[in-house]
């Protein structure tokens, strides 16, 4: 018998008891719906973080800080103070917090990042603050900024990302479109904004930039990203009427590697760092704790769906069994006719494969048009605050794989059935009653 | 001299062990040439049926050998058995064993799709064979749409479709009335005398039996030279509807 023939076969005498095979069907696609539905969550939910934390592109950025002095700080309680080292490490620019951290990057440590094999290039984070943002015509609003925009890839609801131009360009918040004047992300694009800083002597300055892109809202707010032109403006005014000049120190710094490393070389670079007291992180470590949460809770889901298609398998063990018992003469026949064991296993297997394959193409196929539904509609309303979050996200190889292991789990359920089929005596089966 | 088609030599079978085994054939030989038609007669118990299983390669002997065109049938292995019984053998059921919601065409056609034959030359043959036992105008019919005879008659048109050397049939007149029965032995006889069919038939029915050429009589596993008591065997007439028929079984049908 033609393999084809086989599965053809198989495929009719599938549809030969409709009622049984269809309750069969029911409970492989409720076990398939529920797997593809939790599956397209959890993609779904880690693409946001992906996009809202700037995984996606942000390849060959570490960001690197001291490491910090006592590892197992976290684990044994707060740290005892330590009026030494407090003091060092102040004097950012910016004036941020002493003692964040490890402590601060001088500019020692930087050129020593700098020379370190595999980093082609380090932006030191500089943390600058400025006042307002306005536009001709409206109010002043406060504004923060994102002090590490060179390391992530920012989610646009319109306009482009920052480029390393002589001009001052900012990536606004979406939150700002109304009260900037605004309609929408587009109406923003290339408009003209004043930002506003005050120097060291309280004096305000004002600075010029273009909105080349909208950010949508993030899970964790960090701000307006500019480029590095404004940064450097921005200093300047702060910098404007100091009269001590404050000890040099980063916070952290952005080391730019091969964008094309593998994972063996970015952990090269990663332990050559941390022999010389830093700390780096790709982005997807930094990001990794979400992710872990989220892949966690979806491990769960997806446990639930997988006990609901094993018991979906006993099903098709129990309708295969029935169905051989009634075809007992028929296997009996094809057996005296010449049909070898091993295609009369092949019939019963493939039938079971075949109702696994109906079950769960079905229920991914539902599964895709409601949570497409169910994700536009709460899109709209429930997770309106999180614009860009697409709650289902339908990956075709991940449906794939759903589709690919219910036909698995059920191949595994038909071998008894197939099994007991194909050791049929033919003389037994044809004298069965 | 004609050649040989099976040679059985001394074949003995039992069935179970201890004081529950049951002596079914107890030597029997039996040498069948190409192109004859052999009766198998004896009643319920004889062993005749168990002889024609392993006479088709369906059963194994406890002791004695089975030659097939020369080749012993112990040596044989699975895959070949199966293969010289696709395209060697043909079988008539006295209960029909067609599939219940496949197609006459499809039920004709099952030996070929068994051996691999691709489903256009299927059909054509299927039908062929159809035409030859007057059924091609029901070839889209579901199986169970007919009566007892065209069953009958799509059954041996199965058995033929792959152009056996022999037909093994069991009571193929069994579950048919006088009639048909009639319309259904002179077709098995038929391809016999016009196509050279071997033929090899089971039967209880002395009528049918005296239509074949040689007669094999068996008794408690042995065989005999003396035909049954007629009044015993013969009073029945041929393809009388036993008790038990329509479910598919009859007397002898159902054992050994």
């Amino acid at each position: 018998m033609r393999t084809g023939d086989v599965i053809k076969s198989a495929v009719q005498n599938t549809f030969r008891s409709k009622l049984r095979t269809s309750l069969t069907v029911i409970a492989i696609f409720i076990g398939a719906f529920t797997l593809t539905i939790t599956s397209a969550i959890g993609a779904g939910v880690s693409d946001y973080i992906d996009s809202q934390l700037g995984a996606i592109g942000a390849e060959g950025v570490l960001s690197v800080t001291l490491a910090p002095e006592d590892q197992l700080a976290a684990d044994d309680g707060p740290a005892p103070y330590d009026p030494d080292k407090a003091t060092t490490g102040s004097g950012f620019p910016g004036g941020a917090p002493p003692g964040l951290g490890g402590g601060a990057l001088s500019a020692a440590d930087i050129t020593a990042i700098e020379n370190t094999d595999g980093v082609q290039s380090v932006e030191p984070t500089v943390l600058v603050s400025a006042d307002f943002i306005q536009t001709a015509g409206s109010d002043r609003f406060e504004l923060s900024l994102n002090p590490v925009s060179a390391a992530t890839v920012p989610d646009l609801a319109a306009g482009e990302p920052l480029s390393a131009t002589d001009e001052s360009e900012i990536l606004l918040p979406d939150s700002y479109l109304d009260a900037l004047g605004f309609t929408d992300a587009e109406d923003a694009i290339a408009a003209a904004v004043e930002i506003g800083a005050t120097d060291a002597v309280g004096e305000q300055h004002t600075v010029d930039a273009t909105i080349v892109g909208v950010q949508n809202a993030s899970l964790i707010g960090l701000g307006a990203s500019i480029n590095q032109h404004l940064t450097d403006a921005l200093v300047e005014i702060q910098g404007i009427g100091r009269t001590v000049e404050a000890p040099v120190g980063y916070i952290a710094a952005v080391a730019h590697i091969d964008p094309a490393a593998t994972p063996e070389q970015v952990d090269a670079i990663k332990t050559d760092l941390a022999d010389q007291g830093f700390q780096a992180q790709t982005t997807a470590d930094q990001i990794g704790a979400f992710q872990a949460v989220v892949g966690g809770i979806i491990g769960v889901l997806n446990a639930f769906a997988v006990i609901a298609l094993i018991a979906a398998g006993f099903g098709i063990v129990n309708t295969l069994l029935m169905s051989v018992q009634e075809r007992t003469r028929e296997i009996g026949l094809m057996k005296a006719m010449g049909m070898g064991s091993g295609k009369v296993f092949g019939l019963f297997s493939a039938e079971a494969v075949f109702i696994g394959f109906l079950g769960s193409a079905i229920g991914a196929g539902v599964a895709i048009l409601a949570g497409t539904g169910i994700s536009a509609a709460l899109s709209g309303s429930v997770l309106s605050s999180l614009p860009g979050l697409q709650i289902m996200l339908f990956e075709p190889t991940s449906i794939i794989t759903v589709i690919l292991v219910v036909m698995a789990i059920a191949f595994v359920a038909g071998t008894l059935p197939a099994r007991r089929a194909a050791l049929q005596n033919p003389i037994d089966a044809l004298r069965y009653e | 001299m004609e050649s040989v088609v099976l040679d059985a030599v001394d074949i003995h079978k039992s069935y179970g062990t201890g004081a529950g085994r049951f002596d079914a054939l107890k030597g029997v030989s039996l040498r069948v040439a190409e192109g004859e038609s052999v009766a198998i007669v004896g009643k319920s118990g004889s062993g005749k049926s168990t002889l024609m299983h392993i006479l088709a390669l369906l059963d194994e002997p406890d002791e004695g050998t089975i030659t097939v065109d020369g080749a012993d049938a112990a040596k044989l292995r699975g895959r070949d058995v199966n293969r010289l019984r696709n395209r060697d053998f043909g079988f008539v059921f006295q209960q029909f064993f067609l599939i219940p919601n496949a197609s006459v065409l499809e039920n004709v056609v099952l030996p070929l799709k068994i051996a691999g034959v691709g489903a256009k030359e299927r059909s054509e043959r299927g039908m062929a064979a159809l035409r030859a036992l007057e059924l091609d105008d029901k070839a889209k019919n579901k199986a169970t749409n007919l009566s007892g005879g065209q069953k009958q008659r799509v059954v041996i048109a199965r058995a033929l479709v792959n152009n056996p050397k022999v037909i093994f049939a069991d009571e193929p007149t069994g579950n048919l009335d006088t009639a048909t029965g009639q319309v259904v032995e002179d077709i098995l006889f038929g391809l016999n005398r016009d196509s050279g069919i071997t033929l090899i038939i089971v039967t209880h029915d002395t009528e049918l039996a005296a239509r074949c050429d040689r007669q094999i009589y068996l008794r408690d596993g042995l065989e005999t030279d003396v035909a049954p008591p007629a009044n015993l065997h013969g009073a029945l007439p041929a393809g009388s509807v036993l008790p038990g028929a329509d479910t598919g079984g009859t007397i002898e049908g159902v054992t050994a």
